[in-house]
């Protein structure tokens, strides 16, 4: 376990790197951050001076050593944008982009799993058909676009849920959160919706698929040979062997629930990390994208490290393999 | 012909009503793209012939409407019938630029790893594991940010298209490369690529004219696939406001413009650039799936 656990984390090490040089390249080389900060009027001497003091005419080693330095104690210098630090605002969006994914989530399993078992085991009722309709055409529907139908019903014409932003939210030291007032939670409903929905859709059609395979295992037969109930075959014996894929394409999927929160918050206007991103794009705002970037990488290895150690944990034959070796 | 009739892949075709539909409408879709300026009743990007006195106008079977602007018109006058269409050819063109790109840089990634085999291999393969623990909308946005970032405005207005081409483009070549690693591998061993190793041929000419044909089986449903795709990862781009040009509207930037009119009432704006977008898409993601199975002789 120990010799799996480190080969992993030794794994992570060299991608969080070539991000880190991706990050500090399009730093350096993209864009002339000292024409930007220095604005019209500048003699030789100040040039050479704030050249000197941002560490631009040290090598390219100590530069990039420097950088995934500072990056590593969250100092990624300041928004061309804003003007202000960008670790600060980062900090600032996070809590409402969190609060959003771990809603997505949790809808797309809450609802995904029990409709992808029902669809499993009552395979030709006609709420099975309808439930598989319903996600052909939550795969084939873009996220941006069932936002906007989302909010063309339940805003527009019904008015009963808001179209943009977060409603009230209370601060709780640094973290701002929008789960204490009803109108934030009233808020949360449309994008948490828009952005599980796909996320559900495809758990949910996995979950079929896999209660399908381990349903015609010899196992299940031999268990109902033994005259185990319905209940107990169906849930203690053929739910648990589906999980596995399960856990890893949820945990998967968590990393694009948070790379498609980039769409939703477009589409609601939701004050989160991803409209950062989105508007620090449009006006090439190097920093924030770099910091995003560094960040959304460390999530994802972080989420594939888990996955991978939650896996040797569920399923006992990885671990009969190693030792093999 | 008259083999093409005979062939499993027609008769799969002819006996499956759900695939022949979605042939159908991905067929008039991608017709009317094509063939935009002369089936379009109007120019969209003729100015003079815009009037913003036709603007807002609403569907042609509703109380307003008018019949020469059968699905309304936008903010600015423009047939909504007619910008769908030239829609669509960009999104397809933008589409299958972007599916083409990433074919040939996946195709020959992936036989190269798998011929060579070694240091090549596992580089090659590794760069490919990274990326694709990214979503690849996530790089595609990535990829399109740096370029505008390291280009002046007015050059990038110019390139736009491009850019987009290859940030999709690049934002998915891994699963190319990975599929056509894995027939590589298989056909390397095979005794007609020892016979031409044998006979002196050069290892280009191996790969090209002789792995090459034997692998292109999976590439062309994962390409069918990959359009639904591609035409969908546009759509997002330009939704989001870095895709496509203005002055090229796209199905993406058609929906973006219509959202703003959203709480205006003005659904159609939005409404029927978004349904051409999702039939396309699922008859284009109906047809692969179709591919697919057809193909696969496990299910026969």
């Amino acid at each position: 376990m120990f010799s799996f656990v480190v080969s992993r984390v030794l794994q992570a090490i060299p991608v969080m790197l070539v991000v880190a040089f991706i990050s500090f390249a399009m730093f350096a080389y993209v864009g002339d951050p000292v024409s930007i900060m220095l604005g019209q009027d500048f003699t030789e001497a100040q040039r050479t001076a704030l050249v000197h003091n941002l560490g631009l005419d040290r090598s390219f080693l100590v530069q990039f050593l420097t950088f995934v330095g500072n990056a590593l104690q969250g100092e990624f210098g300041l928004s061309y944008r804003l003007g202000r630090p960008v670790a600060e605002l980062i900090a600032e969006r996070a809590p409402a982009t969190l609060e959003l994914a771990f809603c997505a989530a949790f809808i797309a399993i809450a609802i995904g799993v029990p409709m992808g078992v029902y669809t499993g085991l009552y395979r030709n009722s006609w709420l099975s058909r309808f439930f598989l309709t319903f996600s052909l055409i939550g795969v084939s529907l873009p996220t941006f676009l069932i936002g906007i139908l989302l909010i063309l019903v339940f805003a527009v014409n019904l008015g009963w849920l808001p179209s943009f932003g977060r409603g009230d939210v209370v601060s709780l030291g640094w973290w701002s959160t929008g789960f204490a007032t009803a109108t934030g939670w009233k808020a949360l409903v449309l994008p948490a919706v828009t952005l599980g929905l796909f996320q559900l859709t495809l758990i949910m059609r996995l979950v079929r698929a896999e209660m399908l395979e381990v349903l015609r295992t010899d196992y299940i037969k031999f268990a109902r040979a033994r005259g185990l109930s319905n209940r107990a075959i169906n849930f203690g014996h053929a739910l648990k062997n589906t999980l596995v894929p399960v856990i890893t394409v949820a945990g998967l999927q968590l990393g694009a629930i948070i790379a498609f929160a980039i769409v939703t918050e477009t589409v609601f206007q939701w004050p989160g990390m991803g409209l950062l991103f989105i508007q620090s794009v449009g006006s090439a705002d190097i920093p924030v994208m770099a910091a995003y970037l560094m960040l959304i990488s460390a999530i994802f290895v972080t989420i594939n490290l888990v996955v991978d150690l939650l896996y040797y944990a569920v399923d006992p034959r990885l671990r009969v393999g190693r030792r093999g070796h | 012909m008259r083999r093409f009739f005979d062939s499993d892949l027609w008769y799969s075709f002819s006996r499956n009503p759900v695939t022949i539909v979605s042939a159908i409408v991905a067929i008039l879709l991608v017709a009317g793209a094509v063939l935009a300026p002369v089936v379009a009743p109007h120019n969209p990007f003729d100015l003079a012939s815009l009037n913003l006195m036709d603007a807002f106008k609403p569907p042609a079977w509703t109380a307003d409407g008018d019949r020469e602007y059968p699905l309304g018109t936008d903010d600015q006058g423009r047939d909504l019938f007619s910008a769908i269409l030239y829609g669509a050819r960009i999104s397809l063109l933008v589409g299958a630029a972007a599916v083409l790109f990433s074919t040939s840089l996946g195709v020959v990634v992936g036989l190269a790893a798998g011929y060579f085999g070694g240091f090549v291999d596992s580089a090659l393969m590794r760069i490919a594991d990274i990326q694709l623990t990214f979503p690849s909308i996530l790089v595609a946005l990535l990829v399109d940010g740096v370029v505008r970032a390291a280009l002046p405005r007015e050059v990038h207005d110019q390139i736009a298209l491009y850019v987009v081409i290859f940030a999709i483009g690049i934002s998915n070549w891994p699963q190319f490369a990975r599929t056509v690693r894995g027939s590589t591998l298989v056909e390397r061993n095979k005794e007609y690529v020892q016979a031409a190793r044998v006979i002196g041929i050069s290892s280009p000419r191996i790969i090209f004219s002789h792995v090459l044909p034997n692998v292109t089986g999976p590439v062309l449903v994962i390409a069918t696939l990959n359009l639904g795709f591609a035409v969908l990862a546009e759509a997002t781009l330009s939704f989001l406001g870095v895709g496509v040009p203005p002055t090229q509207p796209s199905l993406g930037t058609l929906i973006r413009i219509g959202n703003d009119f959203l709480f205006s009432g003005e659904w159609w704006i939005t409404i029927f650039p978004g349904a051409a977008l999702v039939l396309l898409v699922l008859s284009v993601n109906l047809l692969g799936d179709w591919l697919r199975d057809a193909l696969n002789p496990r299910l026969r």
